[in-house]
Parts: structure tokens; C-alpha cells; sequence
């Protein structure tokens, strides 16, 4: 069977043709394209201008992904859309398009959750049988475990999320968002040395991260060269605190706290794998310290990289399939997307 | 953007090799020791233990935090030293007020080991686990509905109350430990602290203290002299082993109800969380069986009496029931 996936929760548009070609082997991957809307250094993407960008990408991509998978559009059994939780107007406008060749092609649709599509990709990827998932992104935070038919989530932020959190603190010091503030951040914190102490909140298995980028804005302050030499933020050596330093120091308190609360989740349900998903799993340095947690704890760490953490139009049209060999599609009139759809609200009926 | 056979992205997938974990590297300076280890728990966080404090028969809990290998190491001292240090001085602060809670024996937030008071007897959730265990059963057969296993529970447990007076006797043991809960519960927040991770689990039934059978043969040092030997300095005597009575694999519902892992305590007043506090309670009973919360009432109630503020927390914990953070917010 093949699905077509279309994703376009935030500012990422992908198309992604999946097919399974029976339930004991792998999945096969025929096309996964991404095109990323970019904003100005020290500005965030806005609804308004994703949308456009998507809107203006969606035909192309989905012509190209077609041709590239060599299949014809009479071998498409289902389409797959991303129904959720993502931004609204990226969402709608690939909601749009998703109805639209849903209606041209005559084939059925499915709305796939977001967090679910990048939890089932990690596991067809990495073999994962049943790990504990850290799924971080720019809009997402949150500790998953699988029980009886849900995912369901153990622990999450109570605020911002991380990707948000390494993005905002990108924008305050100028760092450039191509191809994306949190790549740039972990380049910069690779030649960073210094740790600058920074708010770090774990309450049982849940994290906050306002406080960061409160303290990030009266860092930034500190360490511009505008500032006197004797009022500049130093190290305990003397040595001058540089943008390095303050990058180095967000991925280590920000990721520590990341792990412990999975730590604390692998503690509660007993298991001893993990797996990240999602665009912030990209980073090699919290790949790094997820994989010494889980040795730790006699387990493994999973990752996958860039092409499936990070948003695509493959995970949605895997999670789309598996849904749909349920028996499951989206008629037309409820191919509604939303802003706000919970990892757990959707009936795992593919699992044990 | 390529074509790719899924199968062949596997290969940083490959589960790395598997080492022992973390046990204590340093030995423990006198008078603890790291002799005699027993694992209790590994949680997140600690390697709990158990061994022997001043004498080989006065067991004792030893809470070992290693270090982080995934942690900055300035980071992980850090942490560690304010959590170790956090979680000793609730502990003394509740002694002080006159709280059951474990004693500090010793502790070093350098190498991350605290030594505490050993408590004797059941955790709550057991004495609950086998509370359903027991009456439980007759409800089984055939009924699906929670609210029917619930009414039949009830109407099990008032039989039984008629039938044997063992029964009506456990009944009031029951509500009698619940109601040593709510006020620990109530003094405990009364005094400024939250638990921070309030379970069945982490409440104990301490059963009362047996008295030592005197064993026979030669005259045998008593605990005190072995102490003194010990605290002294000097090579502990030959020590003959105290017979102790074995605590019985009881039933008894007698005792005083101590809490445990203060790891996630925090010092605060506020209603927000001490009826978060409540409401991680309620769930940990409602787990356990739905007609446990009946007896979650009587906690409650008895929390309600325990001390000024209390009234405005339960009502704050209807707040936080209906609130339920975790839940959709459509439109």
C-alpha cells in the first residue's frame, strides 16, 4: 500500500510517499521533500508569511514527490494530512491541499497527529520496540510512554517549548536562523567552554524554560561589546563570556534537564530505551547524553537523523497508513485541522 | 531529500554495549559503612540502600546520588549538593516540628550520600493493595462497571462487617490509618513544607517496636555499649547476634504512619501547591482501586480539621481536579 503525506504544522512544508508493502517487512521511503520558510536573523516566522510560503510550495512539491517515487497516481491508496497541533493558518492551508487532490484523485484521507507521526517514524527507523519517547521541537516538549492503546505523556513543559526556547535565545543574540537557529546554536556551542549558570527547572517530570530567556536577555546585555571592559561578564578565570560561552551553557542546562525527566519517566514505567524525535533530537549533544543516561540504566538510546526528526511529510504519511490499515479515514467533512491535539487523544489501534 | 530504503538508516541505532551500574565508588567514612549493601530501589536519581549504622544489627537507609555522566560536571555538583542539602534540611525541619518523618545520620553533598534512619513495616499502598485483595474478590465475578464493583465492594465489606468481628475490626484499623494520614498530612503542610511527591508508596505504617527476646548463652553486649564502642572509635566487640523477634508477616493495622523521600520536598506555604500535594494523594489511591476512594474521604476529612489554613486547600483541590493542566483547551 502507498500513502502520500503532506505536513505544514509550522514553518516546514514536506511531501513524503510512503509504501508498506506488507505487514512483516519495512516501510519504503519513495520520496520525502521539505521546503523551510527562513526568517531574518533576529525575527521569528509569523502565521500570515508561513502560510503564503506553503501555500505558494505545496503544487510543486507534491508534483515533484509523485514523479520522484515513480508511482502512479492510481497506486496512492490513502492521503495523509497533518490535522495537528501546529499552527493554524500553515496547518489550514495544507489542509487545503490535502482536500483538494483528495477530491481530484478520488481517494480517501486521513488526519494524522503530528507527535504521533514523528513517534511512529522513530520507531519504523530505529527499531525501537517499546522505548520511552522525548519528543522536542519548536512547538512541542514532552516525556511519552505507550500504554494500552495511547500514547501518553508522562511529562512535558510548563511552558515554552524547547525549540522555542533555543530559538528566542538565538534571536537575542543575533545568531542567524539559516538553515535553523538551533543548527547554528549547537555550532556555536561546540566551541564553547565556560559554564554560565542559568535557571534550571525540573518539577517531578515536567520542565520549565521561561526562566532561561529571562536570564538570556540580561546575559546578552552583559556580553556586548558595547559594554565597558570591567562591567563585561567574566568566567571564574577572568576570561571574557562570548556568545559561545552563553550556547554552550543553554545546551547543557537545558538538555540536562531534558534528560532527567526522561530518566525519571524510563524510573516510573521500567524500561531502558529511549528515543528522540523530533527537530531538537537533531542535536548531537543531546543524542550524546540520552545514549550515557540509557547505558546508565543498562539500556540504549535511539535517534534518528535530520531527514526524519526534523518535520517531514514521511512520518505523516507512515502514521497515515498505519492508521488507515485500521480501517480508519477522515471523511471529508471532518478533515478539520487544530491548533491544539494532544498526543493522547488519539486511539492507537495499530499496537498491542 | 533522497529515496531511501528505510532499513539501511538504521545504523546509529545500534544499541551500544552495557556496563554494571553506578554503585558507590568511595568507601563511607566511620561510623557508616558500605559493608553490607542491600539495593533497594534504583529511581531516577538515588541508588537507595540499605545497610548497618553504628551496629551490625541497627539497620539504616543509605541514599547515594552518583554523579551524572550526561551532566556538565559544575552542573551536576550543583544539583546535586542543593538537592542533597534541600532534602536533609526538610527532613531535620520535620523532626524538629515533631513529624514523623526518618532521622538524618549523615550525609556529604561532595560525594552525594546521605544516611537516614531506617523505618520498619509496610507502605501504605500495601496495607491498601491487600486490603482489595482481601475483599476485593467477591466482587469479581461477572460485573464490569467501576460503579458497580464499587457498590459491591461496599456491600461486600458491610457483610463482612456483620458476619466476623476480625472484619469490623480491620474496617476501623483502616479508617483509623487513614485518618494518621490526613493529619500527617495536614502537620506536614502546617509547618511549611510539601512533599512534593506524595504516593501511597511513600507513606509507611511503622509497626510498633518489638521487644528483643534476651537471647541466651554468655553475657552480650548490649546495643547502647555497642554504640559507645563504636562512636569511641574502638574494634567493635564481638558482637553475638541479637535475637530479635521477627516481625511477623502481620496484618496489624497498629503503628504511626511515617513519611518517606522527601527528594522532591519543597519549602513553601502556598495552597497552589500544597493541594497539588492532595491531588497527587487522591490519584495514587484512586489507582489503586476505585473504592479506595472512599477512604480517601476520611483523609481528607481529617486533613480538613488538622490545621487553619486546610479548609481553603481542599478547595483548592476541587480547583485543581477540575483544572487538570494536562487537559485539552479547544476554542
Amino acid at each position: 500500500m502507498i500513502a502520500i503525506g503532506l505536513e505544514g504544522s509550522a514553518n516546514k512544508i514536506g511531501i513524503g510517499v510512503i509504501s508498506h508493502p506488507s505487514s512483516n517487512k519495512p516501510p519504503i521511503v519513495l520520496a520525502n521533500l521539505r521546503h523551510t520558510f527562513i526568517s531574518p536573523p533576529g525575527e521569528g516566522f509569523l502565521p500570515k508569511d508561513t502560510a503564503i510560503h506553503h501555500r505558494a510550495w505545496v503544487v510543486r512539491l507534491i508534483k515533484q514527490a509523485v514523479q520522484q517515487a515513480g508511482a502512479k497516481v492510481s497506486d496512492v491508496d490513502v492521503i495523509c494530512y497533518t490535522k495537528g497541533p501546529g499552527m493554524g493558518p500553515p496547518l489550514q492551508s495544507v489542509a487545503l491541499a490535502a482536500r483538494t487532490i483528495s477530491l481530484l484523485w478520488n481517494k480517501p484521507l486521513v488526519g494524522v497527529n503530528h507527535c504521533v507521526g514523528h513517534i511512529e517514524m522513530g520507531r519504523a527507523i530505529t527499531h525501537a520496540q517499546n522505548p520511552v519517547v522525548l519528543y522536542v521541537s519548536g512547538g512541542n516538549t514532552q516525556v511519552i510512554a505507550y500504554s494500552q492503546q495511547r500514547y501518553r505523556i508522562f511529562g512535558e513543559t510548563m511552558d515554552i517549548a524547547i525549540g522555542n526556547c533555543i530559538d528566542r535565545f538565538a534571536r537575542t543574540l543575533m545568531i542567524p536562523n539559516d538553515p535553523f537557529p538551533g543548527y547554528n546554536v549547537e555550532q556555536y556551542a561546540k566551541r564553547g567552554k565556560n559554564l554560565v549558570d542559568l535557571p534550571y527547572t525540573v518539577k517531578g517530570m515536567d520542565v520549565s524554560f521561561s526562566g532561561i530567556l529571562a536570564a538570556a536577555d540580561l546575559l546578552a546585555g552583559q556580553i556586548s561589546d558595547d559594554v565597558s571592559y570591567g562591567k563585561r561578564l567574566k568566567s571564574e578565570e577572568g576570561d571574557l563570556i562570548t556568545k559561545e560561552d552563553l550556547c554552550f551553557s543553554l545546551q547543557e542546562t537545558i538538555f540536562a534537564m531534558l534528560v532527567e525527566i526522561t530518566e525519571r519517566a524510563m524510573a516510573h514505567v521500567g524500561t531502558s530505551q529511549v528515543l528522540v524525535v523530533g527537530g531538537v533530537g537533531s542535536n548531537e549533544r543531546l543524542q550524546d547524553m540520552m545514549g550515557l543516561m540509557a547505558r546508565d540504566r543498562g539500556g540504549s538510546g535511539f535517534a534518528t537523523d535530520e531527514r526524519f526528526c526534523i518535520d517531514n511529510g514521511i512520518m505523516i504519511a507512515h502514521a497515515g497508513l498505519l492508521e488507515y490499515q485500521t480501517g480508519v479515514t477522515t471523511s471529508l467533512e471532518d478533515s478539520t485541522c487544530t491548533q491544539r491535539f494532544r498526543t493522547d487523544e488519539v486511539f492507537v489501534g495499530w499496537r498491542d | 531529500m533522497s529515496t531511501t530504503n528505510m532499513a539501511s538508516t538504521a545504523s546509529d541505532a545500534q544499541p551500544p554495549t552495557t556496563p554494571p551500574p553506578t554503585q558507590p565508588l568511595h568507601a563511607l567514612p566511620q561510623p557508616f559503612t558500605t559493608s553490607n549493601l542491600e539495593v533497594l530501589t534504583q529511581g531516577a536519581e538515588a541508588l537507595v540502600y540499605k545497610t548497618t549504622f553504628l551496629t551490625p544489627s541497627t539497620p539504616c537507609v543509605l541514599k547515594y546520588r552518583p554523579p551524572k555522566l550526561y551532566r556538565h560536571p559544575i552542573l551536576d555538583k550543583r544539583l546535586t549538593k542543593a538537592r542533597l542539602l534541600a532534602e536533609a534540611r526538610v527532613l531535620v525541619k520535620c523532626r524538629r516540628e515533631g513529624l514523623s518523618v526518618p532521622a538524618v545520620l549523615g550525609g556529604d553533598w561532595e560525594s552525594g550520600w546521605l544516611v537516614l534512619e531506617w523505618i520498619g513495616g509496610r507502605t501504605v499502598r500495601a496495607v491498601l493493595d491487600e486490603w482489595v485483595h482481601k475483599f476485593g474478590l467477591r466482587a469479581r465475578d461477572g460485573k464490569t462497571s467501576e460503579e458497580e464493583v464499587k457498590r459491591e465492594l461496599d456491600e461486600g465489606l458491610m457483610e463482612v462487617v456483620a458476619e466476623e468481628k476480625e472484619s469490623q475490626e480491620a474496617r476501623e484499623g483502616l479508617m483509623r490509618l487513614m485518618q494518621m494520614v490526613g493529619r500527617a498530612v495536614g502537620k506536614l503542610h502546617e509547618i511549611g513544607v510539601c512533599h512534593g511527591d506524595l504516593t501511597t508508596s511513600n507513606l509507611m505504617l511503622r509497626t510498633p517496636e518489638r521487644k528483643e527476646v534476651v537471647g541466651r548463652g554468655p553475657p552480650r553486649m548490649t546495643v547502647s555499649a555497642q554504640r559507645e564502642a563504636a562512636m569511641s572509635g574502638q574494634d567493635p566487640p564481638e558482637v553475638i547476634p541479637v535475637q530479635q523477634e521477627e516481625t511477623k508477616e502481620t496484618n496489624s493495622l497498629e503503628g504511626d504512619v511515617v513519611m518517606i523521600d522527601f527528594g522532591l520536598a519543597t519549602q513553601t506555604i502556598h495552597e497552589e501547591d500544597r493541594a497539588v500535594d492532595l491531588y497527587v494523594l487522591e490519584r495514587a489511591f484512586t489507582a489503586t482501586h476505585p473504592a479506595a476512594e472512599h477512604l480517601f474521604q476520611e483523609v481528607l476529612r481529617c486533613y480538613g480539621e488538622s490545621f487553619k489554613g486546610a479548609k481553603t486547600v481542599l478547595k483548592r483541590l476541587a480547583d485543581v481536579r477540575l483544572r487538570g493542566r494536562k487537559r485539552t483547551m479547544i476554542g
